[in-house]
């Protein structure tokens, strides 16, 4: 909502600055975005009074004139309007001046005579459309005087943001409501200046009430539903001159940022404003004339109309529409019609106040694409009462700027009276005051606040009957009262008084400290935190992803099935910015379509990490330092998936095919893979890995049905991750032995590990892979590995002899069971 | 009382003991002075370590005597070896023209990891709430209509929505908007007092620009309880303010949320100008923080609670706008985009 601060000054006289202004309306009601003046562009124009004006020797349309601008002497002025006149005070942009168009004014000849700046037109000032000469101007200002300071166009624009709940204040009577509850002087309705032919007048009919249809001025008016249109107030203004507007009223509308149109247009506009009403004039000769039907009803399915924005447009029949006898003339509180628009030619008007259904006329914006400033207001209600309260204003202002005369009573439509959606009576307890804002008000300052914007309040005890004034159509239950009383009284006198509180009953998430873990360990072996979007342009091969029904993009079609996904093209951006050492990783959530039930997705919260290039940074000592490889990411999905499952037992199972390595198992349950990554690389790219593990599928269950609390049947609180226990370190000596076996291609080290484990050795207390060797001295299809066993004794120091024979007994299992020999040679 | 005859085995443990505590300390010695020390300290002829041994020799029987000998001989031989090989190390390492060791060169590094930027802002915040008995709750990002909006007094078809345009999947679920039905999960759940923190990622339907993003972080805060009140919103965000910025004064300004009556929007004292109005504030002199407001009491009768018994506050802010304004980063995107030059640079 943009404000205009002189616009403001009409409806009550603040005397404060815009600053002022602005504070007060953002501390009390809405936030004030912005603080704009409106003309800076004007800045330059001054005050000039033709002193002398005589015909160009060498032309005929040409005057030379001699212009008071405030300086010693008038200045020698060449103007070409027709209208100049000695004696008037007309705009002046002296040499220097940049005009509104961006052309800088010079010193130069026209036909031979001097001209030393120019007498502007109201069009090159941007003042209105009227460019058939110069713009009188009338003032008491002294010439040379700034036009901004001359004109009520030296106005500041506020730019208010105004939220769903106040449409109140999206005009200026609204927000003036406000400065006038805050600073205790009193609204008034501003004047409406004249000139001219056009008189003020004093009394305008009374409008007939009906419930379905009515007539007056010899058209009908039929509203076929009340829910859709609970107030429709229909008037017909004859003998209007449609031209420009006066100079206020443009400047008025301007200072919105609102281009003048007519005078006509420029009146609606005005009472959208400033009053919060939106109206529709509609050429009532392209109506139908006198014994027009204007029918308030729902759109046929297919029926056309072009809108005022000269787009052709189907409609249907979730619309209501403004229709004459035969078709469709404007769609109700969004926009109006090409064919009844308000022209040059136009006499007698139909005037449209209403009040439409705020949800029907967001639906039908929504579904045309348009958005106006008539639909932005209706669609957060324009109350059922507002249409026959502003009726008179408009009235007034149609006679004061186009000569209108209303003849007939006007009607209104309104299946429940001209009241209709009157005043919630609510009540509003001193307790549950004190209770919800923590200090105690009294009812007397409770009842003066809400007083003082408008509302009716009677005290009982220490109660209040509260009635919200029309226009508060947000106040509907007595903690909306609750907020008035806080914000009226100033959140600022509220104490920031630390109180003393209750701990609160629910558990951590087991899943924060898991993730906090899990950063920490991948943080401290060097990756980099990514947060990708989740979005994908593709479904997973097996069909279970998820589509976005709305996307905004096709590459934004699908939720992620994975997060190495995302990583990976989080790689590939980092290559193309010639960064190939990455590490990567991300916790973050994936998504998959469930087959037994559609509706919710299951989801789960992963972690995953991503690495590529030099295993460390280079040193002089290690200039080359060797990539990662597949042994650096089984390691590591060792380690993270330790973390990420704490307490159960893992295994990495290998795969070898499609670029997956390894599954991971945790208690025998897969939760993870170890994959190449296939990267879009440049060829200097190292190969990628990427270890993904699943921490835990969320819970999407409804807690309890709406309305209902599950404590009593709760389920246990989460439980903690499980933790490692106590086990008294060894205090005998270890025996290293080392093995150097001879093992056939067939046979997996794992295999020769099992075998050896098998043995159930209780004194075999690890089993380490030292090296792997192919070569001279190794039979062919056979490699020789050396495996370093550790024998303990948990009480007491083992001998050399007796391990000997430990060792020896696993050779022959081996042998018998794989086929595997010592090395001897 | 005569002396005992030592027994070899005896004798030949404790030759092998100081032979091998001798080979380290030669090693260690880094001046020809110092290696000097250990030579007295091992077979220096009067008090060095080997000498009372050779003694021993002399008073061991006769046939153990030929076998202690010799492997005297041959220790005492190896140490006087091990200590002329390491004066030569001294010797050459004093002549030569290169220091030994160039002590200004790089020490061998690893790769330095980050936190995310938003990571850091949300475990700082959690760490200030933490300490005002706070725990984190978790929920769904695939949310029902009715967690997501109607629980929380969206009325249906209500400008409110504008602000909340929603991503829809196939099946009727969507993509929450913001982290506010892990309110009603929690409130359900368990019974008053209620005093969570909720991070998480929320999704709006809005183009990648400088400042929107279709998924960011949130985080927003929930205390419901019998007689928890405005005073008890504004001092605990003032204080959470004054811990997160340093010594900041904040300004609460009437708001509205569906969720929430009263609603406030919380400001900071623009930390740029001081209040005098900047670039950075839009010369308004502060700066927006989060949004907050007493828990309307159709939130917490969604949730099977008796809003005339309790009450409560909350609040919502978006940790990427504040990681944003700390490290000056001009484009949001530059948070998810991953240049791990830009991550790398500002975690920890
Ligand atoms: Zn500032």
């Amino acid at each position: 909502m943009n404000a205009s601060v002189e616009w403001l000054s009409a409806f009550v006289e603040s005397g404060l600055s815009p600053r002022a202004l602005r504070d007060l309306i953002t501390e009390r009601a809405a936030t004030v975005d912005a603080i704009e003046p409106v003309r800076i562009d004007l800045a330059n124009i001054v005050v000039g009074r033709v002193v002398a004006a005589v015909r160009h020797p060498d032309s005929d349309h040409l005057w030379l004139t001699r212009v008071d601008a405030g300086g010693a002497d008038p200045v020698d002025v060449v103007c070409g309007a027709s209208n100049v006149t000695v004696g008037t005070a007309y705009p002046f942009a002296p040499v220097g001046t940049t005009m509104p168009n961006g052309i800088t004014i010079e010193r130069r000849k026209i036909r031979g005579q001097v001209s030393n700046g120019m007498l502007c037109s109201a069009r090159e000032l941007g003042l209105g459309d009227e460019h058939e000469g110069i713009l009188p101007i009338t003032t008491d200002a002294a010439s040379g005087t700034p036009l901004l300071d001359a004109l009520p166009i030296g106005d500041t624009r506020l730019v208010v943001d105004v939220l769903p709940n106040r449409p109140d204040l999206l005009s200026h009577i609204g927000i003036a409501r406000e400065i006038a509850a805050a600073t205790g002087r009193p609204l008034r309705e501003p004047s409406i200046p004249t000139s001219g032919e056009n008189r003020a007048i004093a009394d305008v009919p009374a409008p007939a009430g009906v419930e379905t249809t009515g007539t007056t001025d010899g058209v009908r008016v039929t509203v076929d539903d009340a829910t859709d249109c609970p107030a429709y107030l229909g008037v017909v203004v004859r003998g209007v001159r449609v031209g420009a507007s006066p100079p206020w009223l443009v400047a008025r509308l301007a200072a919105v940022g609102v281009r003048s149109i007519s005078n006509v247009v420029d009146v609606t506009n005005y009472m959208l404003h400033g009053y919060g009403q939106p109206m529709h004039a509609f050429d009532l000769a392209r109506l139908g004339g006198s014994g027009a039907a204007v029918h308030v009803r729902r759109a046929a399915a297919g029926e056309r109309l072009t809108t005022l924005d000269g787009v052709d447009r189907t409609l249907d029949p979730s619309m209501v529409v403004i229709a004459d006898a035969t078709r469709a003339q404007g769609v109700a509180g969004v926009i109006g019609g090409q064919g009844t628009e308000v022209s040059g030619e136009t006499t007698d008007l139909f005037l449209e106040i209403a009040s439409f259904d705020p949800r029907r006329v967001r639906a039908t914006r929504r579904t045309l694409g348009i958005s106006t400033d008539a639909s932005f207001r209706f669609e957060r209600l324009v109350p059922p009462t507002s249409p026959a309260d502003s009726y008179a204003t408009v009235v007034r202002l149609l006679a004061a700027v186009a000569g209108g005369r209303v003849v007939a009573p006007p009607v209104l439509v309104s299946a429940s009276g001209p009241r209709s959606g009157a005043r919630a009576r609510l009540v509003l307890r001193s307790k549950r005051v004190a209770q919800v804002l923590g200090v105690p008000v009294p009812a007397s300052e409770s009842a003066r606040l809400l007083a003082t914007i408008g509302f009716t309040v009677t005290a009982r005890g220490d109660d209040l009957d509260v009635a919200a004034p029309t226009w508060r159509t947000d106040i509907a239950a007595e903690i909306d009262l609750v907020e008035e009383v806080a914000r009226l009284r100033g959140y600022a006198t509220f104490p920031n008084e630390l109180r003393p509180y209750r701990l609160g009953t629910v558990p951590d998430d087991p899943l924060v400290s898991r993730a906090a873990r899990l950063r920490e360990l991948l943080v401290g072996r060097g990756f980099v935190e990514v947060r990708p979007m989740p979005f994908v342009p593709h479904s997973n091969s097996d069909g279970t992803s998820v589509r976005v029904t709305n996307p905004l993009a096709d590459t934004e079609s699908y939720l992620r099935f994975d997060l190495l996904s995302s990583l990976a093209r989080r790689a590939e951006f980092n290559l193309t910015r010639m960064e190939g050492d990455l590490r990567l990783f991300e916790v973050g959530t994936a998504f998959r379509a469930r087959s037994d039930r559609p509706g919710r997705p299951v989801e789960d919260v992963r972690v995953a990490a991503l690495c590529m290039g030099a295993r460390r940074p280079p040193h002089f000592t290690d200039p080359s330092p060797p990539a990662w490889d597949e042994w650096d990411a089984k390691a590591l999905a060792e380690a993270v998936a330790a973390v990420a499952r704490p307490g159960s037992s893992i295994a990495l199972q290998p795969v070898g095919t499609d670029g997956e390595l390894w599954r991971i198992r945790a208690d025998d349950v897969d939760v993870g893979r170890v994959i190449r990554v296939v990267l879009d690389a440049p060829p200097w790219a190292a190969p990628a890995y990427g270890v993904e593990v699943v921490l835990e599928e969320t819970d999407v269950a409804d807690v309890a049905p709406p309305g209902h609390h599950a404590s009593a049947t709760a389920a246990a609180a989460p439980t903690r991750d499980p933790v490692p226990q106590y086990r008294r370190p060894p205090s005998f000596p270890a025996v290293r032995v080392d093995l150097t076996l001879l093992v056939p291609a067939a046979v997996t080290s794992g295999s020769v590990e099992g075998v050896l484990r098998q043995a159930n050795e209780p004194i075999l207390e690890g089993i380490d892979l030292l090296s792997q060797f192919y070569g001279d001295n190794v039979p062919a299809g056979h490699r020789s590995v050396t495996w370093r066993l550790t024998f303990r004794h948990p009480e007491r120091t083992l001998r050399e002899k007796e391990v000997e024979a430990r060792r020896d007994k696993l050779l022959r299992a081996l042998e018998t069971d794989l086929a595997v020999r010592q090395r001897t040679s | 009382m005569p002396e005992s005859i030592p027994s070899l085995s005896q004798f030949l443990d404790e030759l092998s003991a100081i032979e091998r505590e001798a080979a380290p300390e030669i090693a260690a010695a880094r001046s020809a002075d110092a290696l000097e020390a250990v030579r007295v300290r091992y077979v220096g002829r009067k008090s060095g370590r080997l000498s009372p041994l050779s003694g021993m020799v002399a008073r061991m029987s006769a046939t153990d005597r030929p076998a202690a000998g010799q492997a005297f001989n041959a220790a005492h031989t190896r140490v006087q070896e091990q200590l002329a090989a390491h004066a030569a190390r001294i010797q050459a390492a004093a002549t030569s023209s290169a220091p030994a060791v160039d002590l200004t060169m790089p020490g061998r590094a690893v790769w330095r990891g980050a936190r995310h930027p938003v990571t850091i802002v949300i475990d700082e915040i959690a760490d200030i709430f933490r300490e005002l008995g706070f725990t984190i709750a978790l929920g769904p990002e695939a949310e029902s209509e009715w967690y997501n909006f109607t629980a929380l007094n969206f009325p249906p078809d209500h400008p409110a929505l504008d602000m909340h345009d929603t991503l829809y999947l196939d099946g009727g679920a969507l993509l929450r908007t913001h982290t506010s039905p892990v309110q009603i999960r929690t409130l359900q759940r368990y019974p008053p007092p209620v005093r969570v923190l909720v991070p998480g990622n929320v999704y709006r339907r809005d183009v990648f620009d400088a400042s929107h993003a279709p998924m960011f972080a949130q985080i927003e805060g929930l205390a419901v309880d019998e007689g928890v009140s405005f005073v008890d919103l504004k001092a605990t965000l003032t204080h959470f303010a004054r811990r997160f910025f340093g010594s900041a004064t904040t300004r609460f300004r009437p708001s509205f949320f569906p969720f929430t009556e009263p609603s406030a929007e919380m400001d900071v004292e623009c930390q740029i100008c001081r209040g005098s109005g900047c670039a950075t504030c839009k010369m308004v002199g502060w700066v927006e923080i989060l949004g907050c407001g007493m828990v309307h009491p159709s939130v917490l009768e969604s949730a099977g609670l008796d809003a005339e018994r309790y009450t409560g506050w909350a609040f919502g802010m978006g940790p990427g706008r504040v990681a944003q304004q700390r490290y000056n980063i001009p484009i949001l995107r530059e948070l998810y985009d991953g240049d791990v030059r830009v991550l790398g640079a500002l975690g920890q």
